[in-house]
């Protein structure tokens, strides 16, 4: 494999409420920051992950290429997913070995409609999207399953309680309280502060090959295994509880083969950080997700990108050896992106 | 410069009447059954039956085999989750539960509502039947819902009588309309009792001597009852053992005029009458007794 590594990362400060930016307008700081970071104008390759339901635009993430100019042609490419598969992609691009720098970028304008009525529309369209299963419903689904197996609320509760204090602390998420104890629910057992708030917001980062890496940043955060694993669809023909692609998409990036200081998890229902814990295998000496993670800000089709760049700041700061960042995409965990940086 | 205030637009993407999918043999085998009112899944190389049906088994990526197999048509919920306040697009309009249900016969969970009333009637191990729609088109929407199989049924049991007192508590109800509370002594034992009787529950002895007492008398145990009854007052509402100044056994009535928590033994009270107008042969002569003012009694031991 060829050495790949992140080497600069940026995020928007993330909101809550609609603040009139396009997305375009959302990304253009972002990409400004990474430019400046790097010194790179230009890079050998661009690939970005969004949702064009989100604004209701088809096409939406060609405009959103006006935030970069995409003049004299450059080499871009695109997924319909989280923009951590944006950054698997590009990754892969790179180890085609023609290829040096990516730009890798995510973004999302979640206020315009609720995301989470949105989600429906991924679902299988013969079986489950007809019913208006919403995303907070099958989270709910994936909760109790959860607690039936040997799952505790407490621990949900906690992971609020532990991920707001940290989002208080990180200037980019939002600054949530500590909820009430009395929380009425939302779908039993989800309370609203169990559930990731959706923003607007973006994220870039900018992968580098080998030397090229240690030429643009002093301490890159290299890639030293990524894989993603998914699990079948539909909700009743998998364990909702323990779903296997976590554990698979963990060992086939081998995260098992060293100590991890720093896991940053795609956790946007509270349920999820245990389960994803279990899976990863994190002992509780792993930080979990010291930004505050998706449950202090979602922007959606950002976050799971954002998960990468946090592990991969702390690494370039010096401040973890070894960092493990996780993206989920789907309905219940469905489909598990692992990413595991080294200093 | 932002507008202010901020200009917004109105803005929805629809395809009007539904995007029109092909389903291919599987599913459409499905949906095909499900307008017949029929769930069938279909067998998987293992010997599985996946519900719905699937062309690949999740499983292994094998294709499934062609066989299809009626399930059901009961099931049985394997995990649930309660919906407080239903969105626009769920299948019911009121509070509701997402299910896994394993349909008898099948190996893999379908996922539906259940409509079951409340959350705490739901629970793993529900047993639960569709609730299909008259008109069905092929659409996992033919069955509406799945409702909780029948474990209880309201038996309907009404008789009408038509009821005479007999001769005591006719004479008891005659004193009532004077508004007089008539007891009788039992020449053995000395007791009056109230209401009159014709004779001692104690010894049997006939009794022949009736005697009026007075309309004060003293609590001596009371219940407070929090379910509305077309007799009383308000809810939550006081009956009480009420001993009758000259008596020797007590009468139950309504507590009146005070609140119930206010109720306690030993309390004096006195009979409200209805206006001397408006009464009858009959113990809704009394409204209810209400506090005297006078201190409590002390109650002895039994």
């Amino acid at each position: 494999m060829r050495e790949v590594a992140i080497v600069a990362f940026a995020q928007t400060r993330h909101s809550a409420a609609d603040e009139g930016l396009s997305e375009p307008e959302l990304l253009l700081p972002v990409i400004g920051e990474v430019r400046a970071a790097t010194g790179l104008r230009t890079f050998d390759f661009t690939c970005s992950g969004s949702c064009d339901y989100l604004t209701g635009a088809p096409f939406s993430f060609v405009s959103a290429l006006d935030a970069l100019g995409a003049w004299p042609p450059i080499s871009e490419s695109h997924v319909e997913m989280d923009g951590a598969w944006a950054l698997y992609e590009a990754w892969a691009r790179l180890q085609h070995g023609d290829a040096h720098t990516a730009l890798v970028y995510g973004f999302g304008k979640a206020t315009q409609t609720d995301p989470h009525e949105l989600m429906t529309l991924r679902l299988d369209p013969y079986y489950l999207a007809p019913l208006g299963l919403d995303e907070i419903s099958c989270a709910a689904l994936q909760a109790r399953a959860w607690l039936a197996a040997g799952g505790d609320e407490r621990i949900m509760r906690e992971v609020v309680r532990r991920s707001r204090a940290a989002g208080r602390a990180n200037p980019f998420a939002l600054d949530l309280p500590d909820p009430p104890e009395d929380e009425t629910p939302l779908v039993d057992p989800l309370r609203p502060a169990d559930v990731a708030p959706p923003a607007d917001g973006a994220a870039a980062i900018v992968l580098a090959a080998g030397d090229r890496a240690r030429e643009l940043c002093e301490r890159p955060a290299w890639i030293t295994g990524i894989a993603h694993r998914i699990d079948p669809h539909y909700l009743g023909m998998r364990n909702l509880a323990r779903p296997a692609s976590v554990g698979d998409a963990a060992r086939a990036a081998g995260a098992g083969k060293g100590a991890i200081d720093v896991a940053e998890l795609d956790v946007r229902f509270s349920h999820e950080e245990p389960i994803l814990r279990e899976a990863l295998g994190l002992g509780g000496d792993v930080l979990v997700n010291p930004s505050g993670g998706p449950l202090c800000a979602n922007p959606v089709m950002a976050t799971g990108l954002i998960r990468i760049g946090e592990a991969a700041r702390r690494v370039m700061s010096g401040s973890a050896v070894r960092a493990l960042a996780h993206a989920a995409s789907g309905p219940c965990l469905q489909h598990n992106l692992v990413t595991v940086l080294e200093g | 410069m932002p507008s202010d205030p901020p200009l917004v637009a109105e803005h929805t993407l629809e395809f009007p009447g539904g995007y029109t999918r092909t389903t291919g043999p599987v599913i459409g085998r499905f949906l095909t059954e499900l307008r017949d009112g029929r769930v069938v899944g279909v067998r998987a190389a293992d010997g599985r039956v996946l519900v719905p049906p699937l062309e690949y088994d999740p499983l292994t990526g094998e294709p499934v085999t062609g066989e299809y197999v009626e399930v059901g048509p009961s099931g049985t919920v394997t995990s649930w989750t309660w919906v407080h306040a239903p969105r626009p697009g769920h299948p019911l309009d009121r509070p509701f539960a997402w299910a896994l249900i394993r349909m008898d016969g099948a190996d893999t969970d379908l996922v539906h509502a259940v409509d079951a009333g409340e959350a705490k009637a739901v629970r793993p191990g529900l047993r639960v039947r569709p609730r299909w729609r008259a008109e069905r088109t092929g659409h996992i929407t033919d069955i509406a819902c799945f409702v909780p199989e029948v474990t209880t049924m309201a038996a309907p049991i009404r008789t009408e009588y038509r009821v005479r007192p007999g001769r005591a508590l006719g004479r008891f109800l005659d004193g009532l309309r004077e508004g007089v509370f008539l007891g009788g002594r039992c020449p053995e034992c000395d007791k009056v009792y109230v209401p009159y009787r014709l004779s001692c529950p104690a010894c049997g002895s006939l009794i022949e001597e009736e005697v009026p007492v007075a309309d004060t008398g003293t609590v001596t145990t009371f219940a407070i009852n929090n379910l509305p009854d077309p007799r009383a007052p308000q809810v939550p509402f006081v009956s009480a053992y009420i001993l009758l100044d000259g008596a020797d056994t007590e009468m139950i009535a309504l507590i009146g005029g005070v609140p119930a928590d206010r109720v306690r033994q030993g309390m004096r009270v006195r009979a409200v009458w209805v206006p001397p107008e408006e009464r009858t042969a009959s113990v809704t002569n009394v409204r209810w007794f209400e506090p005297t003012g006078e201190p409590d009694v002390p109650l002895g031991g039994a």
